[in-house]
């Protein structure tokens, strides 16, 4: 339950400095994916229903404030989430290569499928500028941050299970 | 939903019934069918006085950062004279306008009201949407201070864009610079009329795409442009932007080019909101 909260709390404030404090850090008009790191470490780090109920949340808070269409952001998170979760039998201790890695690559497969859906949809072709102009710059940022914030989501993590640990022994140690 | 996870449900079951759930969501908003209004109206409780908040530290903070770098009576008169220059811009660009217009429209010239009549609500930019694909922004008022769905954004005598959610104390405001905004526009010279388009590709360069003008009527660098009559959700005549170039397109038949909006949307901080809508606008 506490760790229900606590993820709650994370998401809402992951999405309120996205949207406000890394708005205005854009360089080149492109803000780091904070909530796809979310999403990605917490699929990676707890597996693929936690990583499916955090990007479920994280999308929804996108489509219900900046979205006409409720559902599409949710769904794409979602499955973020869940396709990440199935590296959680190789996630090890204090390794930061592959989580990083695991970042760049789901950031750039949300930004294909947002040009997908929202873009060329619409007949917007010409996808190499998207991809010098948006795509690449995106995914550099992000990488670059998660670099950062996996380290502290991490760390969230390893209290998490320590807590978990406490709770489960706690019966048996008490009198 | 909230309860599925006592069930101990296999997380593939969980995942194709929350794809269902996404999906029917997208498509009952899609249609119209149902509003998440109130969905959006909790969200936008939890998530809004902080954007509010951090907003108004960075503006603290800034503040605090000009007034090292000089005494704050410039910073001051800076602020004044930009207000004016605003409020002088909006001024001339009436003028030249009515200035064309007085002719033909003089008997009908109570009926047609300037947007500068209309009452206007100020509000802050609070946030900005997380992607960087759209132009969205959060700003600080909403249905309580009679903000609708479809109401016009202008900041500093031009258009910023057009409010497309409400909560009862935030809206959402699309920008003309987003990817998916198509304004009908004209000049005001010749009253031509041309579409203004945003594109991704150009936001970076601050500019915005203008297409489908008419050969002919060749209009020139630096005419300026103003939202047309026939928009269905723009009022008229509000100012967009200048033309910064011009293109014959392969067809022969029209025109296309660039245009230099009269807003800095990187910069983007108070807005205000017309509390007119354009339907209502011809009764």
């Amino acid at each position: 339950m506490r760790r229900k909260v606590t993820i709650a709390i994370l998401i809402i404030f992951t999405f309120i400095i996205q949207t406000t404090i890394f708005q205005r850090l854009s360089i080149a008009s492109v803000a780091p994916n904070l909530l796809l790191i979310l999403t990605v470490s917490f699929g990676f780090m707890q597996g693929k229903k936690s990583g499916m109920w955090i990007g479920f949340f994280c999308g929804l808070c996108i489509d219900l404030l900046y979205s006409q269409t409720i559902g599409i952001n949710a769904l794409v998170y979602m499955f973020i989430g869940y396709l990440n979760g199935f590296l959680y039998k190789v996630f090890y201790d204090e390794d930061i290569k592959v989580p990083v890695l695991l970042i760049g690559v789901s950031d750039l497969g949300y930004c294909l499928v947002t040009y997908a859906l929202y873009f060329l949809m619409r007949v917007r072709l010409g996808f190499t500028s998207y991809l010098q102009h948006v795509i690449i710059p995106e995914v550099v940022y992000t990488v670059v941050i998660s670099i950062i914030f996996y380290r502290l989501l991490y760390k969230l993590n390893q209290k998490f299970v320590e807590n978990e640990m406490e709770g489960q022994e706690l019966p048996w140690l008490k009198r | 939903m909230k309860r599925k996870k006592k069930f101990q449900l296999n997380s593939k079951h969980l995942l194709i019934a929350l794809t269902f759930v996404c999906i029917s969501a997208a498509a009952l908003t899609v249609t119209n069918k149902a509003s998440a209004g109130p969905l959006r109206t909790v969200v936008g409780y939890a998530v809004v006085p902080f954007q509010n908040g951090i907003n108004q530290v960075g503006k603290w903070l800034g503040s605090r950062g000009q007034r090292f770098k000089n005494a704050d009576k410039l910073a001051k008169e800076n602020a004044e004279l930009k207000e004016h220059i605003d409020s002088l811009n909006e001024q001339n660009n009436l003028l030249v306008q009515q200035q064309s217009e007085l002719g033909d429209l003089k008997k009908l010239y109570q009926l047609d009201k300037d947007y500068s009549e209309y009452d206007k609500v100020a509000a802050e930019v609070i946030a900005r949407d997380p992607g960087n694909w759209f132009n969205t922004f959060t700003i600080n008022r909403g249905s309580k201070q009679g903000i609708q769905k479809d109401m016009n954004v202008i900041s500093g005598g031009g258009l910023v864009g057009l409010v497309t959610e409400v909560g009862p104390n935030w809206a959402a405001v699309q920008s003309i610079i987003d990817d998916s905004s198509n304004v009908s526009a004209m000049t005001v010279s010749t009253n031509d009329t041309c579409i203004v388009s945003g594109d991704l590709r150009l936001m970076e360069q601050g500019k915005l795409a203008l297409g489908q003008m008419k050969s002919e009527d060749a209009v020139t660098v630096g005419e300026k442009i103003v939202t047309s009559e026939i928009s269905d959700k723009y009022l008229k005549g509000i100012l967009i932007g200048y033309v910064s170039e011009v293109n014959e397109d392969s067809n022969h038949l029209t025109n296309s080019g660039y245009l230099i909006p009269v807003v800095d949307f990187e910069h983007i901080s108070d807005v205000l909101v017309i509390k007119q809508l354009k339907q209502t606008g011809g009764n």
